[in-house]
């Protein structure tokens, strides 16, 4: 813990978080209304497609975007390399809302929100369960992430005891920390395995499971390069990218691995023709394969590396990549048995783009009022 | 009244209790083989495919087990002995326990054991012996043109035989759709000018079992009534037992939900038809046609084994201007409701897809994404430019 963060010394209500305020604030009149009047008089899912974009973005999308926690403490404290340890807390930041608030949106997808408790009574527990799998873990590792956080907390009001005692502790709960979204990541690709042929063949294979938590890997680290970029160059601060860069090859190498074992197994399995048909399940495979080799082939060559601009944009288009794989799996590549349509209603984006909207105004809150970033100089005025 | 009623045998009072007390694996005859118990387990199942009660049931033992078995005289017209052989084919009962126990046929004309003038004095014998108490079953048509030569016995004409019988029949009973209304050599251009028993004897009652050929039950169900009672069981205006022709086949069919689904078979051996699709298209007539068969079936080897459970279209055999009227294969004329002209979409979009509001707030977010992003590069592509030397 060589290194020290500090708060960033910027006004908090700034044009930008007044927006995201407004955002939020329609979100919730829309929340009110699903309480008030029920899933059907806000969103369009229906008994062909129970999952909406409530689950699929918000939830699958959403803590797949939040494993930069997971993916920094597998690199910082599994395979000790300390000198990462600069991105790990805007990393753990990013990671406590994004699954924070996905574990939230679920219970506004939850038809009977009230039993959700029951959840974690140990005699009700079907332990055969995917869902349950993914609820406890979920539910365990947003706990355990606010602890992995605790620090900066604890740092900032000086109750230094308190934190001496977590950190002497938080090698069990950084262990935790790499094994629950190894463990709900891919059970997120385990819970497609039930859809069988109901899921087109160019997503539904046997290693979802695998796909699902290596993307997840390559998501985390990829959204530490795209958050520590967007802060740097937002706020004029000293850029990471020196850091960032030599990561890069971790990412790059990730998402080449990724492609190449999905395109292996598709050809082996014989199913790739599916993906010559033309049609729009063909056309977002590839959109999201190729945008997964851009990523690849940028992040590991060495002048795509080095410049900024370029690894910014490969870590975007991985992102992009990773959150239509999701999008596809649950939504595009899955025909349910009847003639069923589903597109999002207007209130059901509103909310997601309203959960959307309270992480990034959450996430700049933090960054203001805690010791998360290493680049933030103490600023004068802010002593 | 009620006491001319009760002597008058259809409500003749029995005493269930000593009825029920009686052994009932005793023979009901001697020689015959035939237990109580089982005449008893008979007579209720009768009673149940008439919808009577099992007290009914009980009187018809009673009256099956009566000393003095009922007589029968059988007589065959124009015909291919099919209700006969029909008959022959029931199991509960077997003919023969029907006519050696129940009732006695004292004259059939295919059946009977003796030949020539003994049988037919043997007959006449019978009808002067018990005449005003014997029951006339005719079977076949009856020819009428010239004179009736067209089906002789005995030198008589068909016509003088069914009127020489019913004179002193209690009842008349005729099976199949030829004794009914003429059957199938009454089609057109009917060279015999065949009718039916009916239209021969049009002043008495004549119960018309149609069929071809009739359920046995159907038939067996009739003379049992006909013999407990003392009287015809309630008849449409066809003349035909309420209790088996009082719905159409239609009404009962179990392929039915097809009809009103709009799932039909339009060719032999096609999907629909594999499927066991309605077969209202490929022209069955059950629609049109008043009969009890979906519901109690056929050859006594379960459910399902009747024309339209195997998958051919019923053609209609008990109605006279439906069976060897119509084409096999035309549409019946539906008597219940006509299938509608538009059939609920099985594929019926659900579900909302993309509303012009749900596409401009995806578009908005995408935009404002690229948006940010577009500014933040090309903030970045200003610094890569003068810091690139040093980052490289």
């Amino acid at each position: 813990m060589a290194h020290t963060a500090h708060r960033l010394a910027r006004a908090v209500i700034t044009p930008t978080t007044i927006v995201l305020a407004v955002i939020v604030a329609i979100a919730v009149y829309f929340i009110v209304q699903r309480y008030l009047y029920g899933l059907g008089a806000v969103t369009n899912i229906n008994p062909g497609y129970p999952w909406g974009t409530w689950v699929v973005v918000d939830i699958v999308i959403g803590t797949a975007l939040g494993c930069g926690g997971f993916a920094m403490a597998l690199l910082v404290y599994v395979f000790n390399r300390g000198e990462y340890h600069p991105l790990v807390r805007p990393a753990l930041l990013g990671a406590l809302f994004g699954y924070t608030l996905g574990g939230f949106a679920v219970l506004f997808d939850l038809g009977r929100y009230w039993q959700a408790y029951n959840l974690v009574l140990p005699w009700y527990t079907n332990l055969n369960s995917v869902m349950v799998e993914i609820a406890l873990c979920v539910m365990a590792y947003i706990l355990v992430l606010w602890i992995e956080f605790s620090p900066t907390v604890l740092e900032r009001f000086g109750w230094s005891g308190l934190r001496r005692f977590v950190e002497r502790w938080m090698f069990v709960v950084l262990a935790l920390g790499v094994l629950l979204p190894t463990m709900h990541q891919s059970s997120l690709g385990s819970a497609l395995l039930v859809m069988g042929t109901k899921l087109s063949p160019l997503w539904f294979t046997v290693w979802l499971p695998l796909l699902y938590v290596t993307s997840a890997l390559a998501m985390g680290y990829a959204i530490v390069i795209f958050e520590a970029t967007v802060v740097s160059e937002s706020f004029d601060l000293p850029s990471e990218h020196s850091l960032l860069s030599k990561m890069s090859t971790v990412v790059g190498g990730l998402a080449a691995a990724w492609l190449v074992f999905r395109y292996g197994e598709l050809i082996w399995r014989g199913d790739f023709g599916y993906a010559l048909v033309g049609d729009l399940k063909a056309v977002m495979f590839w959109i999201e394969n190729l945008l997964m080799a851009f990523a690849a082939i940028v992040l590991l060559v060495p002048a795509g590396r080095a410049s900024k601009r370029a690894s910014f944009l490969a870590a975007v288009a991985l992102l992009l990549s990773g959150s239509l794989y999701r999008l596809d799996s649950y939504l595009v590549g899955y025909d349910p048995v009847g003639n069923w349509h589903y597109f999002p209603s207007v209130p059901e984006l509103m909310v997601t783009i309203g959960v959307i909207a309270l992480e990034i105004l959450l996430f700049l809150i933090f960054i203001k009022a805690f010791p998360v970033l290493a680049n933030a100089r103490p600023a004068a005025r802010n002593a | 009244m009620a006491a001319t009623r009760d002597q008058a045998g259809s409500s003749r009072r029995i005493d269930f209790e000593e009825v029920l007390s009686r052994d009932l694996d005793e023979p009901v005859k001697a020689g015959i083989g035939l237990s109580r118990r089982e005449l008893m387990k008979f007579c209720a199942g009768v009673a149940a495919t008439m919808g009577l009660s099992t007290a009914a049931g009980v009187r018809m033992a009673e009256a099956a087990e009566a000393k003095e078995r009922p007589p029968v005289i059988w007589l065959h017209g124009q015909e291919c002995t099919g209700c006969s052989e029909s008959l022959l084919r029931s199991y509960h009962p077997t003919l023969e326990s029907l006519i050696l126990d129940v009732i006695s046929l004292d004259y059939h004309d295919t059946l009977c054991v003796g030949a020539g003038h003994q049988a037919l004095d043997y007959k006449h014998a019978m009808m002067e012996k018990h005449k005003g108490k014997y029951v006339l079953v005719t079977e076949g048509g009856c020819p009428t043109k010239d004179g009736g030569i067209h089906c002789k016995v005995g030198g008589k004409t068909q016509i003088e035989l069914i009127k020489e019988a019913a004179e002193g029949a209690a009842a008349i009973i005729s099976i199949g759709s030829c004794a009914s209304w003429g059957g199938i050599q009454s089609a057109d251009p009917n060279p015999t000018g065949a009718k039916g028993t009916q239209e021969i004897i049009p002043d008495k009652t004549v119960v018309k079992i149609p069929g071809c050929p009739p359920n046995p039950y159907n038939f067996l169900s009739t003379v049992i009534y006909v013999l407990t009672f003392g009287k015809v069981p309630e008849l449409d205006q066809e003349g035909r037992p309420k209790f088996a022709y009082g719905r159409l086949i239609h009404e009962n069919c179990e392929r039915r939900p097809h009809f009103d689904a709009g799932r039909f078979a339009l060719e032999f051996g096609d999907y629909g038809h594999r499927q066991g699709f309605c077969l209202y298209k490929l022209g069955c007539k059950g629609p049109e046609t008043y009969a009890n068969c979906p519901a109690i079936g056929f050859g006594d080897v379960g459910e399902g084994q009747w024309p339209v459970g195997i998958g051919h279209p019923c053609f209609g055999c008990v109605e006279k201007e439906t069976a060897f009227t119509k084409p096999i294969h035309s549409l019946a004329t539906v008597k219940t409701y006509a299938p509608p002209a538009a059939f609920p979409d099985v594929d019926m979009a659900l579900g909302t897809g993309m509303s012009p509001g749900a596409a401009a707030v995806v578009g908005g977010a995408v935009g404002v994404a690229v948006g940010a992003g577009a500014v933040l590069l090309s903030k970045m592509g200003k610094k890569d430019g003068s810091e690139g030397g040093e980052q490289a």
